[in-house]
């Protein structure tokens, strides 16, 4: 299959779920607005362990805010306050209305009302992190929302989780496969589940990580660094 | 009325329509904790209460906002506008959700239909409310009447609440889809009703009430402090 151009020439399009291609579309924002980076993943996965070691790690260096989606309660926001990472002022929780997946990305009015407060309360914000509320395989962040998106698996939803593919584990800017310390206990072969990954993803990258050995996440936030150091592109 | 006016009604009443919506329940959410909504026969009698409290309130105020924003009307009107909706939503908490899908329709819809009426409106005010949004899109370059504005409105009174309805019961969404449907004369009347008023000083126009609405709105605000609600109201 082919889409038409309008400059004279077709591109491939490849509907084969298991193709990895990046994210064709320019993110939309703004030079002077923090840049939004999106934490996905399956329930449990560890997005609020590793929110919490991106404040620990990028904290020092960088004034970030976070928006949570939990559906429930306000326990990631309140893991957050609790393990001292974050003033409760630099947080925001959202109601998703039961559907987790709507709010960060058929209808994103939530959230982008959760950022602008936390922007009103701290102009200098240049990170916003935005932890969606645990969901299946095909959640990922609106273009409009994200910036740059990570998803979060882990490994003792299974080895198979890689490859069932799904927009998040496909097309996310970047796919952690965490508790990697727990795989040789659930049975999970990490040689399986990079290759698969990496099978998947094409030439996006993979970090598998375990944050109890490594507790501040030093990987993804040299990946977080690189990214605020190109920038908010202009909108 | 013309093509342009049908579709920007239908966008706006499309519940995939991306204006903050879906997170609202309209006090359904405090009324199943309550036990007062459990099956469709219950879901049908609290969709007549908002029908005829909070819908037709904004089937009013969205009528005369298609009005006014089509007559080219100024900062200053907005304000008082503004002030007389507020007048007539003693709930704190329902004021605050009926600001908040303002904005995010406004936000959507400053990218669908933009027009100089609403620019007018958002220097008033930078949040305001849901049924003067939806008005003065539809007066503005979305190109639909007062009518088609206050059927909106009262749609949405209902669809967001049944909605809701059958995410926290699980009830058979065609029960609950027919639930809505039911109230079709009846949401007609109160469009009929809200596009004769238009014209008037926002002052003079009607103030319906439903104080139980106001009461389950207060109460889901306080709930949601110490057990968490999954909906914003
Ligand atoms: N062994 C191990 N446990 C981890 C690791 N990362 C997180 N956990 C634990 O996994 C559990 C879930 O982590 P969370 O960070 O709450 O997961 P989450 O993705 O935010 O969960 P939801 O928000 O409920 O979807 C917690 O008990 C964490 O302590 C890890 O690398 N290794
Ligand atoms: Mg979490």
């Amino acid at each position: 299959m082919r889409a038409e151009h309008d400059h004279g020439h077709n591109h491939p399009v490849n509907f084969d779920p298991t193709v990895a291609e990046p994210d064709p579309f320019e993110p939309a924002s703004a030079g002077d607005r923090p840049l939004r980076i999106g934490l996905g993943g399956p329930v449990g996965s560890g997005k609020t362990a590793l929110t919490a070691a991106l404040c620990r790690t990028l904290g020092a260096e960088i004034e970030l805010g976070v928006v949570t989606n939990d559906i429930y309660t306000t326990e990631d926001a309140d893991f957050l306050i609790k393990a001292g990472v974050l003033d409760a002022d630099r947080i925001e929780a959202v109601q998703t209305g039961a559907c987790p997946h709507t709010a960060i990305r058929d209808d994103i009015t939530a959230n982008l009302d959760a950022v602008e407060r936390l922007q009103q309360r701290h102009p200098g914000v240049r990170l916003v992190l935005v932890e969606s509320g645990g969901d299946n395989l095909t959640a990922v962040f609106s273009r409009g929302l994200a910036d740059a998106q990570v998803f979060v698996v882990d490994v003792a939803g299974g080895d198979k989780v890689p490859r069932k593919g799904g927009p998040g584990v496909t097309t996310a800017d970047l796919l952690v496969i965490n508790k990697i310390d727990l795989a040789e206990r659930v049975g999970a072969d990490m040689e399986v589940m990079l290759s698969d990954a990496h099978r998947m993803r094409g030439e996006l990258p993979v970090i598998a990580q375990s944050l109890t050995d490594t507790p501040r996440a030093p990987e993804v936030a040299a990946w977080v660094r690189q990214r605020l150091a190109a920038g908010a592109p202009a909108r | 009325m013309t093509t342009s006016g049908r579709l920007a009604m239908l966008a706006l009443a499309d519940a995939r329509f991306p204006g903050g919506g879906h997170v609202h329940s309209g006090g359904l959410e405090e009324a199943t904790h309550r036990g007062v909504v459990t099956r469709p026969e219950e879901l049908r009698e609290f969709l007549f209460g908002r029908l005829h409290g909070t819908g037709e309130l904004a089937a009013v105020f969205a009528a005369a906002a298609t009005h006014s924003a089509a007559g080219g009307a100024g900062r200053q009107y907005w304000l008082r506008f503004d002030a007389e909706l507020d007048a007539r939503t003693p709930s704190p908490a329902q004021r605050d959700a009926s600001r908040a899908q303002g904005r995010g329709t406004a936000r959507a819809g400053r990218v669908a239909w933009p027009s100089s009426a609403l620019d007018e409106l958002l220097a008033a005010t930078a949040r305001p409310h849901h049924a003067t949004v939806l008005g003065v899109l539809l007066g503005g370059s979305g190109n639909g009447t007062p009518r088609d504005a206050a059927a909106v409105a009262a749609y949405l009174a209902l669809s967001g609440s049944a909605s809701a309805a059958v995410r926290l019961l699980g009830l058979d969404p065609f029960a609950a889809n027919a639930a809505v449907t039911e109230l079709g004369p009846e949401l007609d009347r109160v469009a009929e009703r809200a596009a004769d008023t238009v014209g008037d000083d926002p002052a003079d126009l009607p103030a319906p009430s439903a104080p139980a609405l106001d009461l389950l709105a207060e109460a889901h605000q306080r709930h949601h402090r110490e057990e968490v609600r999954l909906f914003a109201s």
